[in-house]
């Protein structure tokens, strides 16, 4: 989806500000917030639900909101969200921090979807030193294609192998098992930010192959 | 642990009770009392970089209650993770990758070569099995990393990456003007130098090699791992010689 998240190229945000002796987490909750996402101690409560992806909640916060949040706020927002549409917790017990004891606890569910055979792995459509255009794609999902890069020229470098592909629909649903080659691709600095970048600069990126086309 | 009673508690309630009751147990071994609270919330006021709501630590320390007690989650698992990234998973282990590729050429050979392998052989094992690829600054070219998308880093080298690289200047900034970003850095670099930046879009993650400086010739490879930072890793800075 085309938004705040997709900061490549923008201006107005000011300097690069690094932290002398930056400590792990700044804050305890900034520890146990991101144990609670990354962590992987929500695992089982995942299967069965449809969970939406994690970056797909994440940029469906709104711009204003986004660039308001500090990054583990994101993450609670983010987690809460999901846990909400699954019916896991509720406003109320979110506010209080106590279970409704009117309110059954939660069962794991069995996994659902992923079965049936396993795609043939493709063959790849490029190869190193292939000239390709990133398509001009702006869906309303997840996407790993970044806006900077659309409808630019680009050289590929390297073929990484066979991934799954990581877009959602608009309502963070996994598009599918997709697998696919993911290339790295070589944009010139000049085709992507005119005469503002060096001629002899290049942004490298990791594209699936759906993303791009010959050139 | 959840009655009638307890269900009316509010969110300032919540505070009070939280040295107590549920949330003391949600908190485990790392379970702070009101004081703790209240002393991240002056800190919170102090930080500049990003406006936090002056309750998201209450928050969080509701959200991880309830999940507590509808027995989703053993707070005991959470202090684990933490207890990791804070102690064990960090840019030592991406340094001790770096000085082990400087005195060991066939090493490093195989490390520009295929860095998920390379990087496995000193047990940096990543439990996301992350698909690692390094890229060596030389005098003609440096590289360094960015997530425009996000903050995609390679945890199993660098542990978790700090605020600046999940910020929105250097998301923005790093691919169009890598060299006033670099230069802020206090890394500057001649016109004829490439810079190559490489964008984390995928499931690749990225470590730099920096160049090795003069004057370490005689130093062992422990001694060498030291020197290593964090940020020459990612590909903002150099090495300076000792």
């Amino acid at each position: 989806m085309n938004t705040i998240h997709d900061m490549g190229g923008m201006d107005g945000f000011g300097p690069v500000e690094p932290e002398e002796n930056e400590p792990v987490f700044h804050e305890t909750w900034e520890g146990r917030m991101f144990a609670l996402f990354a962590g992987g101690v929500l695992g089982p409560w995942r299967r069965g639900r449809n969970f939406p992806r994690f970056r797909w909640t994440l940029e469906t916060i709104a711009p204003e909101e986004y660039l308001r949040m500090s990054y583990y706020e994101r993450w609670y927002a983010a987690l809460t969200n999901t846990l909400l549409g699954a019916g896991l917790v509720t406003e109320r017990e979110l506010e209080t921090g106590y279970r409704d004891a009117e309110r059954p606890l939660p069962t794991q569910l069995p996994a659902t979807g992923g079965g049936g055979p396993t795609p043939p792995d493709p063959d790849p459509a490029f190869g190193a030193g292939d000239q390709v255009r990133a398509r001009n794609l702006h869906p309303r999902g997840h996407t790993r294609l970044p806006r900077y890069a659309r409808d630019k020229r680009g050289t590929i470098v390297t073929d990484n192998g066979i991934w799954r592909l990581q877009d959602t629909d608009e309502n963070g649903q996994v598009l599918g098992n997709f697998p696919q080659h993911v290339y790295t691709v070589r944009f010139e600095g000049q085709e992507l930010w005119g005469d503002r970048a060096s001629p002899r600069d290049a942004v490298c990126m990791d594209l699936w192959e759906e993303y791009i086309e010959p050139a | 642990m959840a009655d009638a009673k307890k269900d009316k508690i509010g969110r300032r309630e919540f505070l009070k009770d939280a040295t107590l009751g549920a949330a003391a147990v949600a908190g485990g071994a790392r379970a702070a009392g009101a004081e703790e609270i209240a002393h991240s919330h002056a800190q919170e006021q102090d930080h500049d970089h990003q406006v936090v709501p002056d309750d998201i630590a209450l928050r969080v320390r509701a959200l991880e209650s309830v999940l507590v007690d509808k027995r989703m989650i053993d707070p005991a698992d959470l202090d684990a993770v933490i207890d990791a990234y804070e102690n064990r998973i960090g840019p030592r282990n991406g340094a001790q990758v770096v000085a082990r590729a400087w005195v060991d050429p066939e090493y490093k050979a195989r490390l520009l070569e295929d860095g998920t392998a390379a990087i496995a052989e000193l047990s940096f094992s990543d439990g996301q099995g992350a698909y690692m690829v390094v890229k060596e600054n030389t005098p003609d070219v440096h590289n360094l990393v960015v997530c425009t998308l996000c903050s995609c880093y390679p945890w199993a080298t660098l542990g978790l990456p700090p605020v600046w690289y999940k910020s929105s200047p250097y998301r923005a900034r790093a691919g169009i003007e890598p060299r006033s970003v670099l230069a802020e850095f206090g890394t500057e670099l001649d016109d004829d130098v490439e810079v190559r930046v490489w964008d984390s879009t995928a499931e690749v993650r990225y470590l730099i090699l920096p160049e090795r400086p003069p004057g370490t010739e005689n130093m062992t490879e422990e001694e060498l791992a030291q020197i290593v930072t964090r940020d020459s890793m990612v590909g903002v800075t150099k090495i300076a010689a000792p």
